[in-house]
């Protein structure tokens, strides 16, 4: 449907590509016939290439084609656990996929020297473009071609005078409707008259051209992408994300050292200089679906109650909920989980306490059964650790295990396996406090040595076996707690100063494009050549790239041109049914 | 209930008497196709028989004529289709198995409205927030779509294909993905499941239509090839006219417009869609910086819809890259909705990821 014709480029075209579709022959054919090349010869050659659409098209193909594996294999920045699983499965495979950077494709090398050539092509491209097109926005449109009639888009009518009307006079007068009818649909347009010459009589032509905005577009939609890579480079240096889990009651400080379980800054971040505030919660609201109900169990309404304090402000509550992140200092707090933390209370022998702890145990499931470490390295006249399951609404199996059936408090019971020997965290090793290693531990309680778990309710203390002391599961009723058993919160605290601006591209970006693809660039002509007793006219349009309503365009200059022509009654009437059957030429 | 069936069973039925119709409009459809070439034929028949009287006459029609003829002829079949494509409402060639086709596709589509309406009244929210109530929706939309662009364009020829991919989807998905109503989960209790869903089922539904116009291209653009070829080859003693002939059931083919059309048409359903999914893109980000706490972190479902754009900003590349126009970029628009339907169904069901909305197990 493009209507171009090669031989009528001006220097208000868009540049180019030389491989561009819509680009001129002639910089095509340079592009060919090279001669001999020096050293600036090739670097003009490769330079060419990589700024050429046909790359620029392969590297996007390869772009979408060296995405993919990252969502077959787990990746360390999106699913780390995975990884690690991958891992322990493939143990052959992991090292291979490894050293491709399979499990972090999208800073491998390969995936980066993609995206950086792409961006490199595009800003080679969409420079030179931006300054040619500069220069075309302060241009005026094109000289009429001499024969329209060679265009595509083209249609002809002629208007007899009445007795006693000068031709030439009319002629002028019919370019002058038009010149102000195309202005006024947005055309820019500039009058070319020719004098009467030997061979040919004087004409009146004016020449139109709109859509300049879909260069515009263009360039801004690509612009806008270099804006999007380096918002997410720059800002990816001076984000930060970390996690924290704060038990109710419990308050967290915004502070390296203090507050976070884990911490993730970008390379500028100073760590040193956090905005200093706190966060304490108060309680956790959640819902559950009532038994019997479709989705059974199934929680929502999830709700953190926060006290928040800054410096130089009153404390303030707010509340954080999934899709609605609380602002602090610049930091967005996420609610990202929550689950039980019984409070446990371990005495020796003498009864004096040497553990009073809320325990987080991390829910297994939708009905909340929960998986949970005591670490007791003081204390005891053995280092013991404990290894235990909540189920806030325990049932029995047949088999004798214990599940949970609801994830509420209905029936909450806390089973404890107890092992003695080497908590391993003597030697300063950093270890999991979510995790036990029983390697150099003996097993004292538990199913698997046919001993029976310590099995609680809240507020019950059972003996410790061996004489090893006492443990009991506190009620937290008991300290003022809304339910018997306190519930923690895990937070994620992000900043990230360049989502703003990726944001702001983004749309700078779609803008762009819907200028890009749907302003149509495009000429229109007309020009009146006065006869003996007739103006003959002629409309041409032109389409400057994708263009499918051009004709219909052109028929509907035709047709309120005529009209315009009739109103005035200066430019004659058209000859029989000449508009008729021009008007359906047009709209072919 | 007294009738003993709840709002999600009556939509079920509905949506089950949609498919049923959806079916039946297939198989007029079906046929209006295989009718329309037998019409062609015998407008051929008709132009061949004056050919015939001109030669007995005494004009003298060597079989080079003949083989120029049959180009021309192709060309003047391409140019009438092409009318016929953009001809309005009222001025449309009256197939009568066409109309049948389009008529059962519309009272389908209202069953299928009322039972997407009523699953969303039965859920209380929008009913696009699980596999199952997506695919309803987003065929749907794919109808929808189809149904409105009928006004501007002819395009009942894609009847068979659009029909045909709904039944397939939507009978898929009653059999193989009902879920049951249960409450929405946290993550999407959000203004932008609304939007950002509903938009991406947008971009699909245009993608669809896109991706049949790029096969229909790709198959003219083979029976053009072919007709030039004729007429380079030499001519064989018998002196056979015409071109090769293709297998029947393409005989079709002779009834649509040019490659050329249906390429320029197909790239102005994708870069509709192209805009769509760019919206849908951003509107994700937005709703992922809410829920996850970060704007994009590559999770299954982000790569491939980031696949998916790339590969159609690859197609509007390549519409304006000489050598790649025609065939080459048809193949990456084809390319692209494959990646759309892979993106629909194996990512969801089998991918590991952060979007686990979709209610299966």
């Amino acid at each position: 449907m493009v209507s171009s014709s090669r031989s009528e480029r001006t220097g208000t075209d868009p540049l180019r590509p030389a491989d561009h579709a819509d680009a001129s022959d002639a910089s095509a054919a340079a592009a060919i016939a090279q001669p001999k090349l020096g050293m600036i010869g090739w670097l003009r050659w490769g330079w060419r290439q990589l700024t050429s659409m046909r790359t620029a098209l392969v590297l996007l193909l390869l772009l979408a084609i060296a995405a993919i594996p990252g969502s077959i294999v787990p990746q360390r920045t999106a699913d780390p656990n995975g990884v690690l699983q991958y891992k322990t499965d493939n143990p052959g495979l992991f090292p291979v996929l490894d050293g491709l950077q399979l499990f972090d494709v999208y800073s491998s090398v390969w995936f980066s020297a993609i995206y950086i050539l792409l961006f490199i092509s595009l800003i080679g491209c969409v420079i030179p473009r931006t300054k040619h097109h500069f220069n075309a926005l302060r241009a005026r449109p094109p000289r009429t071609p001499a024969r329209l009639s060679r265009l595509d888009d083209h249609t002809e009518v002629d208007r007899v005078m009445s007795e006693g009307v000068d031709a030439d006079a009319a002629a002028v007068a019919a370019v002058e409707l038009a010149q102000a009818q195309l202005r006024k649909a947005g055309y820019r347009v500039e009058r070319y008259d020719t004098p009467a010459t030997a061979k040919r009589p004087a004409t009146a032509s004016v020449s139109a051209e709109r859509g300049y905005a879909r260069e515009t577009g263009n360039l801004v939609f690509h612009a806008a992408l270099v804006g999007v890579l380096i918002s997410v480079g720059v800002g990816g240096g001076l984000t930060y994300t970390g996690q924290t889990v704060i038990v109710e009651g419990d308050s967290f400080v915004n502070s390296l050292g203090l507050g976070y379980t884990s911490f993730n800054p970008g390379r500028f971040v100073d760590t040193n200089a956090l905005p200093p505030y706190s966060l304490t919660l108060d309680s956790f609201d959640v819902s559950y679906v009532p038994v019997g109900a479709a989705g059974q169990g199934q929680a929502g309404d999830f709700a953190a109650n926060l006290t928040t304090r800054e410096p130089g402000h009153d404390p303030q509550q707010q509340t954080v909920r999934v899709n609605h992140p609380v602002d602090m200092a610049g930091d967005r707090v996420y609610l990202m989980g929550n689950g039980y933390a019984p409070t446990i209370t371990v005495r020796n022998p003498a009864g004096e306490v040497v553990l009073h702890e809320d325990v987080e145990f991390l829910p297994q499931g939708a009905t909340m059964t929960s998986l949970g470490v005591v670490k007791i390295p003081d204390g005891l006249s053995q280092q013991v650790g404990l290894v235990g399951f909540f189920y806030p609404t325990a049932a029995k199996l047949h088999t004798g295990a214990l599940t949970s059936w609801y994830p509420a408090l209905g029936n909450p019971v806390l089973t404890l396996d107890v092992y003695t020997g080497d908590l391993g965290i003597n030697d300063g090793t950093p270890r999991n406090v979510y995790a036990l290693d029983v390697s150099g531990m003996t097993q004292l309680t538990g199913r698997s040595i046919n001993v029976p778990s310590l099995e609680l309710a809240p507020g019950q203390t059972v003996d410790l076996p061996d004489g090893l002391g006492t443990i009991t599961f506190e009620d937290a009723t008991a300290s003022g707690a809304r339910e018997q058993v306190k519930r923690y919160v895990s937070l994620s605290i992000h900043r990230d100063v360049g989502a703003p601006w990726v944001l702001g591209f983004a749309i700078i970006a779609l803008s762009g494009l819907l200028a890009a693809l749907f302003i149509p660039r495009r000429r229109m002509w007309v020009k009146a050549t006065p006869g003996d007793g007739v103006v003959h006219l002629e409309y041409a349009g032109l389409a400057r790239g994708e263009d499918p309503a051009i004709a219909v365009a052109l028929a509907e200059i035709v047709r309120d041109h005529g009209a315009a022509m009739d109103a005035a009654g200066t430019v004659g009437s058209p000859v029989g049914d000449d508009a008729a059957s021009a008007a359906g030429a047009a709209a072919r | 209930m007294p009738d003993g069936l709840s709002l999600d069973e009556i939509s079920r039925l509905l949506v089950w008497t949609a498919v049923a119709i959806y079916a039946l409009a297939f198989i007029a459809y079906a046929i209006d196709l295989g009718r329309r070439s037998d019409l062609a034929i015998q407008q051929r028949d008709a132009v061949r028989e004056r050919e015939l009287v001109g030669a007995v006459a005494g004009v003298s029609a060597a079989a080079s004529t003949s083989l120029g003829s049959a180009l021309d002829e192709m060309r003047a079949e391409q140019t009438a289709a092409k009318a016929e494509l953009e001809a309005p409402l009222a001025r449309r060639t009256r197939y009568l198995w066409a109309r049948i086709g389009t008529s059962l596709t519309v009272l389908g589509f209202l069953f299928h409205v009322g039972g997407d309406v009523l699953r969303g009244i039965a859920a209380g929210r929008v009913p696009w927030s699980n596999m199952y109530e997506f695919a309803l929706t987003g065929t749907m939309l794919i109808m929808a779509v189809y149904l409105v662009v009928l006004f501007k364009y002819d395009l009942r020829f894609l009847g068979t294909f659009i029909t045909g991919l709904v039944v397939v989807l939507l009978g898929g998905t009653v059999l193989w993905f009902y879920t049951a109503v249960v409450p929405l989960s946290d993550p999407l209790k959000s203004v932008w499941l609304v939007i950002h869903v509903f938009v991406a089922s947008l971009s699909t539904a245009l993608f669809a239509l896109a991706f049949a116009l790029s096969v229909l291209q790709l198959m003219q653009a083979r029976r053009e090839r072919l007709a030039v070829a004729a007429i380079a080859a030499p001519v064989d003693d018998a002196g056979s006219p015409g071109p090769r002939r293709g297998p029947r059931a393409l005989r079709f083919l002779r009834t649509l417009p040019s490659a050329d059309v249906l390429e320029s048409l197909a790239y102005r359903f994708t870069i509709i869609g192209f805009i769509f999914w760019t919206f849908t893109l951003i509107a994700g980000s937005i709703w992922a910086n809410d829920a996850w706490g970060r704007y994009w972190g590559f999770d299954t479902k982000e790569v491939w819809t980031f696949v998916i754009w790339v590969l159609y900003a690859g197609y509007i590349h390549a519409r304006a890259t000489r050598g790649w126009r025609g065939t080459r970029s048809a193949w990456l628009s084809i390319i692209g909705f494959a990646a759309v339907m892979f993106n629909f169904t194996i990512v969801n069901m089998f991918f590991k990821g952060l979007h686990v909305y979709s209610g299966l197990n």
